[in-house]
């Protein structure tokens, strides 16, 4: 296979999708190559789902600096892209009089790096503001403009956008190696052929270290993953509307509460190194430090309550702050390298990554351009991307026209959150198809209430069999190797009845 | 004299059974609380026996697999016999719930039948 | 067909509480009775239970699940029973309006005189039992599993272990083990048996399927299909006691780790409900604290023998028939009382028939325009005048009372509804 594009990004989380939809106003081909079956599999899906205000990062830094930068981005981007934003702002509370000069530190520091509508409150305020607080709160820094989003619908939505105006997507799609022209990478080598572009950038999240080596880039760069695990609480039981950080650690940011807009109360993350980059498995250690921590927090918070988890690792990089003077080890990589023609190189792009996203996309194309690329609109870009109907969030009225335009949305799949066969063909045939059962789970949010997909999974099977044209036997749950279905009931001889 | 203890499958109640034999014979029942537990005593320190509820091929049915039971129970060691007959055939739709769909299945005198109606697809 | 507007009794699930309830209201005298069923067959779990074990109770018979169902379902279907299929029922309003979502018949509101809440259960998930490790493919609810092997034919997995000792997850061993799979282990985190003691011996004992109590998992292994679980042996405290770890290879791992009453709607109808139970707090009739709701079978607790709950639901329906009349009645006596001719408003806006043979009745109302000469201010039933009386002027600021005199009920009794008219003497 030998194909030409313009510009070619290796991976789709949310960066690398909001890159590709960066690209698509321009004209030129843009192909986004991911190696999973669907979009968002890394951190972009497994994270706390905050637009940061930006009094966290170090000031001066290149996170700082994207972070403050992307953050007002986001009200018109949720309106062109049709996904879910709240600025419903966040706490750093302090428990005890000593944590008190911790937050005021983040409140100078939000201040240096020019973070808007911050203050603090005392607590008293803050026991009046959320009232399940624990009552030994002493203070609290309020920042306003702290966002709450929901980052698969974030991801997806950018990628949509990005075909929508003319860009391709490929699932299943591994990097492997460049292709080179002298000192120029004018393609990249997938377990699905190779591709040819005049650009390639490297948006490959934890693996954006191997990348980069294959591309002779930054030997001394190395990614670790900072796992971190989360749960999900059942939202009839626990209802925590605000975001609570408590104050940072060397370690992080440590362990938040903080309501998200599918309504459920999450707590997490924990922050442990680990070497491997695959390990998303769960920890019963894990879970005892995620309920202390949050209970230090919310007191009340029991764990009987909760209904899932998952885990997400963050791609901590090593890459040197660039300003002088500076002494900062952890920071985001967005470059174009001198000695490398065709790449623009991003690595270590951890938290506040998501949130930055806008800022990185932008500034990916004012480095092309600086190095000489010209862009040229195109005539018929469509920023906008509306937003797909999900039937329980309707009133009854909406949905009785729904039901009239389309009667697949009168039929309930999922019975603990509402979704209709409706919205999921919608989604299995959406311009980037949702094609196995966590690619649908995300998007509709099918599968994820009380019963945890035990009614909806035979039938979500049965469905994306029938809208895909494959037979059951071939459905996953998140790519090959996560088969649902072995063979027939009957289709057996029996020896081991005995 | 030998002792046997059983759970009594008879019905949900489950009670413990305490089944006295002298060789091949059985002279005393305890535990059991009503007449078929003495029953199934009896009959499990003797010759097992089992109803067998399955499931036969239906390719023109509403559901693909159609629900079947042993009208009667059947002697346990033969259970394997059984399903691999039941396994081997296939039913044409539509069915009515106990319809025969195999009478006296392997010799053992009790039919094989349908527990619901199957409408074609 | 045709859906009405308005039901005696509706019955929520068509499983084997919902099915008795159904029957017994209409025995009981509702006429109009409509259940509505989310599958598209009626009889529920049952359905997907093949097993025997059914119906000693009810039937004296030994039966296997879709049988026991089936018996009902001929019965309901003979009664003139209105049945929905495929419809879910998206609220319930205390005031008993219920919002329903159907392919074939579109988003459709019905009032119902009584309500019947049927829903059952749920399995408890993985994430309820908080297991270690990996999320892969492979780890099922035992009823998932059981949908998949014994109606749609399709085996999830070849080799299993199940966690808990449920009776689902002891009938799914014997079931897998029929049709050619292998279970490996049984693991009970408790130190008896959670299901009933016969599924034990025909189930696990029979095959020769280990039950290993005070034993969980400690681990999930593989990232994308379970390929491995790790169990070990727990304290009184269900702590884990090292050094009992064993790794047992496997691709499928199914739960059956408990069931939890299915009260979402309940509490949209604002259904008070027992912590305990999980399920709403009822009398002895299955009424639940909102009037005309009323509750039946694992959607209260959950039972361990099918004929409970049917008994149960015949008890529930036969209540909501009762019900369901009594405020047929109380709703039949009532008659509107309409705003005619330059009147804007009248209080009150229904009048209990029966009211007047207790005493006079005051109807008190508000002019739209004022009228500036004599005036007749008239009540009239469907027929003919009932009351007049005269004024000599009437003004929007000031109420005006017309008075329904004891005996006048014989004649109100005849009317399906009063309008009152005032007009100018001059116009008569």
């Amino acid at each position: 296979m030998q194909e030409k594009y313009d510009y070619l990004v290796i991976g789709g989380g949310v960066v690398g999708s909001m890159i590709a939809r960066w690209l698509s106003r321009y004209e030129g081909r843009v192909l986004l190559i991911e190696k999973e079956a669907d979009l968002g599999m890394g951190c972009s899906s497994a994270n706390t789902a905050i637009v940061h205000a930006g009094y966290d990062p170090l000031p001066g830094s290149l996170k700082a600096l994207m972070n403050v930068r992307a953050n007002p981005m986001w009200d018109q981007l949720a309106g062109e892209l049709g996904f879910a934003f709240e600025r419903r702002g966040d706490y750093v509370v302090a428990v005890g009089e000593e944590e008190l000069p911790l937050v005021d530190k983040l409140m100078q520091q939000g201040i240096k790096n020019g973070v808007p509508g911050m203050r603090m409150i005392d607590g008293a305020e803050m026991r009046s503001r959320e009232r399940d607080i624990n009552p030994e709160v002493s203070g609290a820094l309020w920042a306003s403009t702290g966002g709450l989003c929901d980052p698969f619908q974030v991801t997806v939505a950018a990628a949509e956008n990005a075909v929508n105006n003319g860009a391709t997507v490929l699932f299943n799609t591994a990097f492997e190696d460049f292709i080179w022209e002298g000192s120029r990478i004018i393609g990249v080598k997938t377990n699905r052929g190779d591709f040819f572009a005049r650009w390639v950038i490297n948006a490959a999240g934890i693996y954006s270290d191997d990348v980069m080596h294959k591309a002779g880039v930054r030997p001394e760069f190395f990614i670790k993953a900072r796992k971190g695990e989360y749960f999900i609480f059942d939202r009839a039981e626990v209802q925590i509307h605000n975001v609570l950080f408590p104050v940072p650690s060397s370690r992080g940011k440590g362990i938040l509460v903080t309501g998200t807009l599918h309504e459920n109360t999450i707590i997490g993350p924990n922050a442990n190194i680990i070497d491997d980059k695959e390990d998303t498995s769960l920890t019963k250690e894990g879970m005892d430090e995620l309920l202390s921590g949050a209970q230090k927090l919310i007191p009340s918070l029991n764990l009987k309550h909760s209904i899932a988890n998952f885990v997400g690792l963050r791609p901590m990089g090593n890459g040197p702050c660039l300003t002088p003077g500076i002494n900062y080890n952890n920071d985001f990589v967005i470059e174009i390298p001198e000695k490398v023609q065709g790449f623009v190189n991003l690595g270590g792009i951890e938290s506040p990554g998501l949130t930055s996203a806008p800022a990185i996309a932008e500034r990916v194309v004012d480095l092309m351009k600086d190095a000489g690329e010209i862009f040229i609109d195109k005539k018929d870009w469509d920023p906008i991307r509306p937003a797909r109907p999900r039937f329980s969030k309707l009133t009854h009225q909406e949905r009785k026209l729904l039901c009239e335009i389309d009667p697949r949305y009168g039929r309930i799949i999922c019975r603990c959150e509402n979704v209709t066969e409706g919205e999921i063909v919608a989604e299995i045939h959406a311009p980037v198809p949702a094609q196995t059962y966590d690619a649908i789970k995300r998007r509709t949010w099918l599968g994820t209430g009380r019963c945890q997909g035990g009614f909806d999974m035979s039938r979500v099977v049965a469905i994306l069999a029938r809208e895909m044209g494959t037979s059951p036997f071939e459905i996953t749950k998140r790519g090959e190797g996560s088969e649902y279905l072995i063979r027939t009931t009957k289709n057996v001889e029996v020896e081991n009845v005995d | 004299m030998e002792e046997k203890n059983f759970i009594c499958t008879a019905c949900p109640m489950g009670c413990k059974l305490i089944v006295r034999m002298e060789g091949d014979e059985v002279i005393k029942i305890l535990g059991n609380r009503c007449r078929r537990g003495e029953t199934y005593g009896r009959q499990e320190a003797i010759a097992p026996q089992r109803m067998v509820a399955t499931t036969v091929r239906i390719p023109n049915g509403f559901y693909p697999l159609l629900p079947v039971y042993t009208k009667g129970t059947i002697p346990k060691s033969r259970i394997p016999e059984v399903l691999a007959k039941i396994r081997a055939i296939e039913v044409s739709a539509p069915v009515k719930a106990e319809d025969v769909i195999i009478p006296n299945i392997i010799g053992t005198g009790v039919d094989v039948i349908a527990s619901r109606d199957m409408p074609e697809k | 067909m045709s859906i009405k507007k308005q039901y005696d009794v509706v019955v929520i699930g068509a499983g084997p509480s919902g099915l008795a309830a159904a029957i017994e209201a209409k025995k009981g005298g509702a006429d109009d009775v409509l259940v509505i069923e989310r599958d598209v067959e009626l009889g529920g779990i049952l359905l997907q239970c093949i097993h025997n074990g059914f119906g000693l109770q009810t039937f004296k018979e030994d039966l296997p699940g879709p049988e026991y169902a089936q018996r009902f379902i001929n019965e309901a279907k003979s009664l003139g029973i209105t049945f929905l299929m495929d419809t879910m029922v998206m609220d319930v309003t205390s005031q008993r309006k219920l919002y329903l979502s159907s392919k074939d018949f579109g988003y459709l509101e019905v009032d119902a005189h009584a309500i019947v809440l049927a829903m059952g259960c749920r399995e408890r998930s993985r994430a309820q039992v908080r297991i270690p490790g990996y999320r892969p493919n492979g780890v099922f609810t035992a009823g998932t599993a059981q949908r998949w092997v014994n109606v749609e034919g399709f085996m999830p997995g070849n080799k299993f272990v199940i966690l808990g000792s449920g009776d689902i997850g002891m009938i799914m061993a014997r079931r897998l083990t029929f049709e050619g799979a292998k279970v490996e282990r049984v693991l009970e985190i408790q130190s008896y048996l959670s299901g009933l003691s016969r599924n034990y011996v025909q189930c696990l004992e029979d095959w020769g399927i280990p039950l290993q109590l005070r034993h969980t998992i400690k681990k999930i292994h593989g990232k994308n299909r379970v390929e491995a679980i790790e169990s070990v042996a727990v304290d009184d405290k269900w702590n884990f006691i090292p050094g009992t770890e064993e790794i047992i290879s496997c691709d499928t791992l199914l739960l059956s780790v408990g069931l939890i009453p299915e009260n979402e709607l309940s509490k949209k109808a604002g259904v008070m409900l027992d912590p305990v139970t999980g399920g709403p707090f009822v009398d002895e009739h299955f009424q639940t604290n909102v009037p005309g709701i009323f509750a039946a079978g694992n959607v209260v607790h959950v039972y361990d023998l099918v004929d409970y709950v049917s008994m149960a639901g015949f008890e529930a329906g036969k209540s909501a028939a009762e019900f369901a009349l009594a405020e047929k009645e109380r709703a039949a006596r009532y008659i509107p009382l309409k705003a005619g001719k330059n009147v804007r408003y009248i209080v009150p806006h229904k009048l209990d028939k029966k009211a007047l043979e207790q005493g006079d009745i005051s109807l008190q109302m508000r002019v739209t325009q004022p009228i500036e000469e004599d005036v007749w201010l008239e009540v009239r039933g469907e027929e003919n005048s009932i009351v007049r009386r005269s004024e000599r002027y009437v003004r929007p600021g000031e109420m005006v009372t017309i008075v329904l005199k004891s005996s006048m009920a014989a004649e109100v009794e005849k009317t399906g509804v009063l309008t009152v008219d005032i007009y100018p003497k001059s116009e008569a």
